[in-house]
């Protein structure tokens, strides 16, 4: 059950094993109720291996792995500085194969390999260290109450096993996200990587376990979203879900907690992020950090600024500048050197995106640059933009998740406030400005998770990130993702009350 | 530029190997011989003789570390270097260090007489820990955004001081060295570092591996020197924004008034103690004894915490003393190198002088020198194990710290006596509670005027709990998320948004 995977320009290949990995082994499906996924290479459009698909019955033995650890080997029978031990080990071994991951990553989503070594690797082992730091940290309170009858303190538990089901845009990244605070509070993992993008998941498991993680701390089980996904979301004995994705599917998988165990919930879903541009703005550096904020990962980004915003006295000026910024990056293969975005991931994203940019069109919309398809293989979206929006179109109040930007008009801050504000999401939103009084005011105004002002698309791992509105429940990086993980006991003692009995 | 190097061939049971390094002064990532070029000579405390000499710092030595310590301040270090690359830089150290651990627990054994087997277990294991924890601190060093009014940002940063000069003992010269440079260094400051006279050679070991570790030259710097010439010139210096000692008490004042004298430079003191050490009728006898004998003879006595005062209950205490007599009697003294020592020498002769005098006041007020209380040995400065009985309150020996294997055994009956007992003291470093109910456990432990309370257990710590003195034993704590505090200074930030005056 391994493959050999071709590196292309090279005579080397990547071996991934394609069986679930629970327990720290690879293995079968217990029942191979699931048809086995097709892998795809979304430059070339063929298929590069097929991956063992979970069922309900193996995320039930997933599960069962999952807890046997955390009462065993995990939990509280594990020391912090052992978690960060493990946590940085881990962190150590994925830096020691980035190219290898990277190209694999390249390979499943597209991404340039450069872009995945150095960005989404570099900051993923990153990630990890910076929760390895935390894992001895975890700290509860000591709270007075009566000096001479009792004491009060706080533990702050591992929540306990945790159904994590990571998307398809930052395979690698999504994942030490998710894995890397859990580890460092003491839960234990249960992880559906996207049908679309396995490779590098399994990848990283035969890290886990070189790492000396315990069998069953981790398990990773591929499996579409609608058997494996929800059966974790459903399953009596987990105890949390975290999901990124769509909005759609966040609100079954809320939906499925409810009714199941009523498990905790936490939710990184999607956006429509509005991206403002006053006109003190610098505006060639605005333009950078536009053209960013919607073909980073070829708008394949939670927080693309997928809607500008720019004050009517540079709106013209801005428009050509920008569009000249998009023409200047080349999309292209991620094996390609000069390439700075690959295609979209799959074919059914290929489809979504043209029919959006084919509603724009049919809505009225204007065409800037783009717009047009390739004739060559690979699902490829050019960097396309429309001007002349209004706030009704499909293009503007749906998220696309692809290359395709809307840039609409204002006349004064308050009507670019309501009109930022004026969606279901709240994930993220950016300003350009170089009046200071404005951008305190805007974004104080702005209801999204994160606010950039005159930057976009940056994100650290000490400061946290995540939704407001329906982008989202709870937060990721940051201290604050901890407590997503944490269950906090009190301990009342007490030493010194004697109770009068009947009252 | 003559640089000196120290060479020692090591042959024996617990480690053999070669070890050289260069010595000096340490300023900017380069060793050079002092502005006096005078000598200081390294004892080793199993004969007496002389080690290696090694250079003597002066106060013309001190300014320029301060300046270039100042300088890497504002260009290299400081927040100029993100936490997490701070972070980085200091688990690379701890790294290094963990993979010279066996070379340092010789180095510790030769300079400080410490076995090599305990040096290895505890001062090696908390080095390499403590680094580890504090490089996990370095980038989630958070201020506040606090709300006021909706016309203004306020918010907080906890900002490094500059430049920081820490003193550190000879009693865990590595160990304490580590316990030091870590916050220090997670926070952003820039250090100038007095190991101590007595045990420099860790210390001096140590800067290649600073340098190794890619710390920007300057960040760490090392002057070994007198205390009252070098480190009084750090506490007294204005280009020091803070200073840390660990030490005894009555030099902690010194170092607080030169900073009150000088530019009231903030100060963090981890001095003495007298630490009571209560065992109570209910204790398990066996686990108590050894608690108890580690308490007190552990590091040859020569721990701020140890438990020197052992106040055991009236109904056990026959068998309590039976007991830790015949435990204390099974310590074998020994080489520092022999894998069955369990003791070595005191550090210098200095300390033994001290230690005997006590013996000897011991015996002069009257009290019972029930085992021990002479040399061990007759070469070197070993003291045997040292227990004292029928002692009042009033004798030297059990108020005054001795910092030596000599504990005093004090029966008592009743318990609000003991804990008045053991609260006085101008001390309060820590104290320790046995018995087997453990809620009475944590209500005399509530009561303990200490810093550290131990209940079934003592002279045990971990890196990410606070450690440090009620009264007269110190002012700050190390350890844990604490000693953050020591190494940052707090700046609020006013940004007025709209208010018109």
């Amino acid at each position: 059950m391994v493959v050999q995977i071709a590196i292309p320009n090279s005579n080397s290949t990547v071996s991934v094993a394609t069986g679930l990995f629970i327990n720290n082994e690879f293995v079968p499906s217990v029942d191979k109720a699931e048809e086995p996924i097709k892998v795809y290479n979304p430059s070339t459009e063929e298929v590069l291996c097929t991956v063992t698909s979970a069922s309900v019955k193996d995320i039930d033995v997933a599960v069962a792995a999952a807890r046997k650890a955390l009462k065993t080997t995990w939990g509280k029978n594990v020391t912090g500085f052992e978690r960060a031990r493990l946590i940085n080990k881990l962190a150590d071994l994925i830096e020691r194969d980035a190219q290898t991951l990277a190209e694999l990553e390249s390979l499943n989503n597209g991404k340039p390999v450069k872009i995945a070594r150095d960005f989404d690797i570099g900051d993923s082992v990153g990630c990890l260290r910076y929760y390895a730091g935390w894992a001895d940290k975890i700290t509860g309170q000591s709270i007075e109450i009566d000096r001479n009858m009792k004491v009060a303190v706080t533990h702050p538990e591992p929540i306990g096993v945790c159904g994590q089901i990571i998307p398809w845009n930052y395979p690698i990244q999504m994942w030490a996200w998710k894995v890397a605070p859990a580890l460092a509070v003491g839960c234990t993992i249960v992880m559906k990587p996207s049908e679309i993008t396995p490779l590098t998941a399994l990848k990283l498991s035969e890290l886990v376990k070189e790492a000396g993680f315990p069998p069953g701390v981790i398990n990773t089980v591929p499996s579409l979203g609608s058997v494996g996904g929800a059966a974790l979301a459903s399953h009596k004995d987990v105890d949390k879900v975290a999901f990124t994705g769509s909005t759609i599917t966040g609100r079954k998988i809320m939906e499925a907690a409810a009714t199941s165990n009523l498990k905790k919930v936490s939710l990184e879903l999607g956006g429509k992020s509005p991206h403002i541009i006053f006109e003190s703005a610098d505006i060639d550096q605005a333009a950078n950090w536009a053209a960013l904020g919607i073909l980073y990962n070829t708008g394949q980004d939670c927080t693309a600024g997928s809607r500008l915003y720019v004050q009517d006295t540079i709106y013209d000026k801005f428009l050509s500048v920008l569009a000249g910024k998009a023409k200047e990056l080349v999309i292209g293969d991620g094996f390609d050197e000069s390439s700075g975005g690959g295609p979209v991931v799959s074919k059914g994203q290929y489809d979504r995106v043209w029919n959006y940019i084919d509603s724009g069109k049919k809505e009225g919309a204007r065409v800037v640059i783009g717009g047009e398809k390739r004739s060559t293989p690979g699902y490829y979206v050019d960097a396309t933009i429309f001007a002349d929006v209004t706030p009704n179109m499909k293009i503007v109040k749906e998220e696309i998740f692809g290359p395709v930007l809307s840039v609409g008009k204002f006349h004064t801050e308050e009507e670019a406030i309501a009109l930022a504000n004026d969606t279901t999401y709240g994930l993220a939103a950016g300003l350009h400005s170089t009046d200071s009084s404005q951008c305190h005011r805007v974004s104080t105004a702005l209801e999204a998770g994160t606010v950039w002002v005159n930057q976009y698309n940056v994100l650290y791992n000490n400061v946290p990130f995540g939704g407001k509105k329906q982008s989202g429940i709870g937060r990721e990086l940051g201290s604050q993702a901890l407590d997503e993980y944490i269950s906090t006991k009190a301990v009342h003692w007490n030493y010194g009350e004697k109770l009068d009995w009947p009252l | 530029m003559s640089t000196t190097t120290f060479t020692h061939e090591f042959d024996t049971d617990s480690f053999k190997g070669k070890v050289s390094f260069a010595t000096g002064i340490f300023i900017d990532g380069k060793f050079s011989a002092g502005a006096s070029n005078t000598t200081i000579d390294v004892i080793n405390p199993t004969n007496g003789k002389v080690i290696t000499s090694i250079a003597e710092g002066t106060p013309a030595d001190v300014d320029h570390a301060v300046q270039v310590a100042k300088r890497t301040f504002e260009q290299s270090w400081g927040l100029n270097v993100p936490g997490q690359q701070r972070g980085l830089l200091l688990n690379k150290l701890a790294d290094l260090v963990e993979k010279h651990a066996d070379e340092f627990a010789a180095l510790e054994a030769l300079d400080n007489g410490k076995t090599v087997f305990w040096a290895k277990v505890a001062d090696l294991a908390i080095s390499v820990d403590v680094l580890r924890y504090y490089a996990g601190w370095a980038d989630k060093i958070h201020g506040q955004v606090i709300e006021t009014s909706e016309d203004k940002l306020a918010y907080t940063r906890h900002e490094p001081f500059g430049v920081v000069g820490q003193i550190i003992p000879w009693n865990f010269p590595l160990m304490m060295m580590a316990w030091k440079i870590a916050p220090a260094l997670a926070t952003g400051n820039t250090i100038v570092l007095k190991p101590s006279e007595f045990t420099p050679l860790s210390a001096l070991r140590m800067c290649a591996l600073i340098n190794e570790a890619g710390f920007p030259p300057g960040t760490v710097n090392v002057v070994v020197g007198y205390g009252n010439i070098v480190g009084q010139a750090m506490s007294e210096h204005m280009g020091i924004d803070k200073i840390a000692f660990t030490g005894s008490t009555l030099v902690g004042r010194k170092i607080m008034e030169a900073a009150a004298k000088s530019n009231l430079k903030n100060v963090t003191l981890e001095l003495g103690g007298k630490s009571p050490n209560i065992v109570m009728n209910d204790a398990d006898l066996e686990a108590a004894v050894n608690w108890s004998s580690h308490g007190i003879f552990w590091n040859h006595g020569q721990a701020c915490c140890a438990g020197s005062r052992i106040y055991v209950q009236s109904q056990i205490y026959d068998q309590f003393l039976e007991a830790f007599t015949k435990k204390a009697l099974s310590l074998k003294l020994g080489d520092p190198f022999a894998v069955d020592s369990y003791q070595g020498p005191q550090v210098s002769q200095v300390q033994y002088d001290r230690i005997m005098s006590y013996i000897d006041s011991g015996k002069q007020q009257g009290a019972t020198v029930h085992l021990g209380g002479e040399r061990h040995g007759t070469e070197g400065f070993w003291i045997q194990p040292t227990i004292f009985t029928d002692t009042t309150p009033d004798m030297r020996i059990v108020r005054e710290e001795i910092f030596g294997p000599v504990g005093v055994v004090i029966k008592f009956e009743d318990e609000e006596d003991v804990v008045r007992q053991a609260n006085d003291t101008m001390y309060g470093l820590a104290a320790a509670v046995f018995t087997k109910d453990i809620t009475r456990g944590i209500q005399v432990a509530h009561r303990l005027q200490a810093g550290t309370v131990w209940v079934n257990c003592i002279n045990q710590v971990h890196v990410n709990v606070p450690f440090g003195g009620y009264k007269q034993s110190g002012v700050g704590r190390e350890l844990g998320e604490y000693a953050l505090n020591n190494y940052t200074n707090v700046k609020a930030v006013h940004v007025n948004l709209g208010h018109t005056i």
